[in-house]
């Protein structure tokens, strides 16, 4: 190949990067700017629609009323709590199926009937045990979580190449040894990636179980702000769980690479 | 992407119009407060129902010709005509066949229709592109498989398609971006042939780029050698060889030794910077 | 496939169904909890709960509301993500903004929508369907315009494709792979939208419908509405992957191809 032709594109897209922050930039604060001008001039009907400076006012007023934190304490503590059991529980059936080919087999059928049942379905059981607990906000997250992580990590157990595997038996390997050097490596990536989609799910999910049922959190919050008239403050409320929503996507990404740092392969997602 | 419907001319008869004529082509890549400077001052001319090919060393922006010439990218200074018309989009009247062969078919289309969709844009009605869609399937060899998908056959034959399209698409010039540099010998020898044979049958214009100096010599009636970066045109070679070729005959013949001696000899001091007189990289 | 191993897999499919089925049945045949019928109460009480009339007056709207929203979405998230993804200034300046809109749970959006419109009526329900399902849909497009293949690109632009032809053969078909992706995402996030927009008003649908169950303490005809919505949520998967498969089948083969050289 020439390299004046690939050189030239290459250059292209360096600088682009560079300039890519700048422009996304401009383009928030442009975003910014008119939904501030919209209400302002009467576009957008100022009593639904707050002009964006008093929402961000809004939410400044926030960070300083300890109210504020503190719910953003029970929606985090809902999220990592929920996540964590679905974690574990995910990884441990996901790994014992995957390496039992009947169970497996017995398996797939259910799994796929129950996975895609919305969480959602199951409010008013949980209203019923548990009323606004922080159990109803968990068992909703768990069960919309596992699934994600279960699937991933059956992928990932499935992908064991079997040359390794059968190599790994003649050398007669134990199982733990088989497990720790085979197969966990190579369903690591998919862990994660399970781990980042069941992330989003779980916030998701707890918002849904505050704002429905009255778990206490932001999502609580954000349903009495709507009910009470306040309408800057459910602006505000809605950006801050937006925020907490991109610091939970970063986070998951950040451990996503912090894991695969070492991993030879940059694994695309599997369609789930 | 405009609508042209003037069809392309087809005699060939008169082999001394020229179809494609590049005057003084020149394209400087403008980056980042520093010019690259990759094809300066290229000109020649090719005559209807020629086969010309264009032989580099690597890095000679052969690509970047090409592009040029396709229309495909805008040039610095100079220009490219097509048909006596200024290129200065993809003309009506070109058809490209990319080293890419993989990436140039469409993957959700068989055979027979990634062949038929051009003749779809150009307006071809439905029974005069069935037509054509089977005598260019049926040229290269592909009767058997003209409603698999790209994706089910090997890369000799997913060339094959491409090279089909771009036939039954009637072209003024044909332009082949080194197409055989991806596929393994003994499916080069064979695709060396079929351009041979199609050039006769159908009689195209074809331009042949590539860096493979027998293959150049093999296959063309005039070898066009270019210089390293900035591009300009080192020598017009003659190739003096019989129009019936066969990749055992004639590649053991003298003639095809001496041209050969003679190309490489050339691609040699490109390589070394040689350039020709009055200019300087 | 012959047909022994037919028989053995429709038995490994519906072994462990059939078997978690009559656990059921009997663990809840003696249970007193007023939570958890037995399972033969609430089979009971399905032909009860889900009258023709019924079925006319919740579910329809349900399923009604939950396939203009997904279209809607499908339509202006696929053309708004192809215009976006063609041009990478408008990319640029876009991003970060739609990431950020992708981050908010959508369920979030339900209240805000009820500033405008209120909870209850099909405006407000379709437009909380429709913007939850909206964002994967136009990243993914987004994602798959931006990686079509240059020589795909190039090879349409030199046979002269006509800006139509080029739309729909190259643009459209080569992301459907990421459209499809999307699509999925959105399709469980829609049901989602849908069973929540309902909860609030509780007017009609089959979220407003277990609600009322709920509160009038009509358990086992909650459970069937809960027993319903899972296998409307499993029936809306399989159409979706039917869909796919068919549509998709190119794409299965090249990437089977592909890993196999």
């Amino acid at each position: 190949m020439t390299t004046a032709a690939t050189t030239a594109p290459e250059r292209r897209r360096r600088r682009l990067s560079g300039s890519n922050f700048a422009l996304g930039a401009i383009g928030l604060f442009s975003i910014g700017a008119l939904l501030e001008i919209l209400p302002r001039i009467g576009v957008m009907d100022r009593r639904f629609f707050p002009p964006s400076s008093e929402i961000l006012t809004m939410l400044l007023r926030q960070l300083g009323e300890p109210g504020f934190w503190t719910a953003v304490g029970q929606t985090m503590r809902g999220w990592a709590i929920g996540l964590t059991i679905a974690m574990v529980a995910g990884v441990l059936a996901g790994v014992v199926i995957g390496s039992i080919p009947v169970l497996r087999e017995f398996t797939a059928s259910t799994i796929e009937f129950l996975r895609p049942i919305p969480s959602v379905a199951l409010i008013p059981l949980v209203v019923l045990l548990y009323g606004t607990k922080i159990q109803s906000a968990l068992i909703l997250i768990v069960y919309a979580a596992f699934w994600q992580i279960l699937v991933q990590v059956l992928y990932g157990v499935a992908d064991v190449d079997p040359v390794v595997r059968d190599t790994a038996r003649s050398y007669r390997f134990s199982r733990w040894t088989q497990f720790k050097q085979v197969v966990w490596p190579t369903a690591l990536p998919y862990v994660v990636t399970g781990f980042r989609l069941a992330a989003a799910v779980a916030l998701i999910l707890e918002v849904t179980a505050e704002l429905v049922i009255g778990v206490p959190g932001l999502g609580r919050n954000l349903g009495i702000a709507q009910s009470s008239g306040a309408v800057t403050l459910t602006y505000a409320l809605v950006v801050a769980i937006g925020i907490i929503g991109i610091i939970i996507n970063l986070f998951a990404r950040y451990i996503e690479r912090r894991v695969l740092r070492w991993h030879p392969s940059v694994r695309r997602d599997v369609a789930a | 992407m405009s609508i042209d419907t003037t069809p392309a001319p087809r005699e060939r008869i008169d082999t001394t119009t020229p179809a494609l004529d590049v005057r003084g082509l020149k394209k400087v890549y403008t980056g980042h407060g520093r010019d690259v400077e990759a094809v300066r001052n290229l000109t020649f001319t090719i005559r209807s129902g020629e086969l010309v090919c264009i032989v580099g060393p690597s890095g000679a922006g052969k690509t970047t010709l090409l592009r040029c010439i396709s229309g495909l990218l805008d040039v610095t200074d100079g220009e490219v005509v097509l048909d006596g018309k200024k290129v200065t989009e993809p003309p009506p009247g070109m058809a490209v066949v990319f080293q890419e062969y993989g990436r140039s078919l469409f993957p959700w289309l068989t055979v027979r229709q990634n062949i038929e969709l051009p003749l779809k844009e150009k307006g071809l009605k439905k029974a005069e592109r069935a037509e054509k869609v089977q005598t260019a399937i049926d040229a290269v060899g592909l009767t058997d498989s003209a409603d698999a998908h790209p994706w089910q056959l090997s890369g000799g034959m997913q060339q094959r398609v491409a090279i089909a399209r771009a036939v039954a698409y009637e072209p003024s010039v044909l332009l082949m971006d080194e197409p055989f540099a991806a596929v393994d010998a003994q499916t080069r020898a064979d695709l060396e042939d079929l351009v041979r044979d199609l050039w006769h049958k159908f009689k195209v214009t074809v331009l042949f780029v590539t860096h493979d100096i027998d293959e150049a010599v093999y296959l063309g009636e005039r070898v066009l050698v270019l210089s390293h970066r900035p591009t300009v045109i080192l020598e017009d070679v003659k190739i003096t060889l019989p129009d019936e070729r066969s990749q055992l005959e004639t590649r053991s013949t003298k003639e095809f030794a001496d041209l050969r001696h003679h190309v490489y000899e050339q691609i040699q001091k490109a390589k070394q910077g040689f350039r020709p007189d009055g200019d300087t990289a | 496939m012959n047909l022994s191993s037919l028989a053995r897999q429709l038995l490994l499919a519906i072994a462990l169904p059939i078997v978690l089925l009559v656990l059921w049945w009997f663990i809840s045949a003696n249970n007193t909890s007023p939570f958890w019928p037995s399972l033969e109460t609430i089979f009971k009480a399905f032909p009860t709960t889900w009258t023709a009339d019924r079925i006319m007056a919740d579910i329809m709207p349900s399923l009604a509301r939950l396939a203009l929203g997904y279209g809607l979405a499908l339509i202006i998230g696929v053309a708004l993500g192809t215009l976006i993804g063609l041009n990478r200034t408008v990319r640029a300046l876009l991003e970060p903004a739609l990431e950020f809109l992708r981050a908010i749970p959508p369920p979030v959006l339900v209240p805000i929508i009820a500033l405008f419109v209120g909870y209850s009526g099909w405006t407000g329900k379709i437009a909380a369907i429709a913007l939850g399902c909206l964002w994967p849909i136009l990243l993914n497009t987004v994602e798959g315009v931006r990686g079509l293949d240059e020589v795909l690109v190039d090879t349409s632009r030199t046979y002269r494709f006509r800006k139509p032809t080029y739309f729909y053969q190259v643009v459209l078909r080569g992301s459907s792979p990421q459209v499809a992706t999307g699509a999925r995402q959105a399709l469980s996030l829609g049901v989602i939208m849908m069973v929540i927009s309902e909860l609030f008003a509780a007017d009609n649908g089959l979220g407003a419908a277990i609600v009322q169950a709920q509160r009038s303490f009509a358990i086992p005809q909650m459970w069937t509405g809960i027993i319903l919505l899972g296998v409307i949520g499993f029936l809306l998967s399989v159409i979706f992957r039917v869909v796919e498969h068919r549509a998709l089948a190119w794409y299965r083969g090249l990437r089977q191809s592909e890993r196999g050289s």
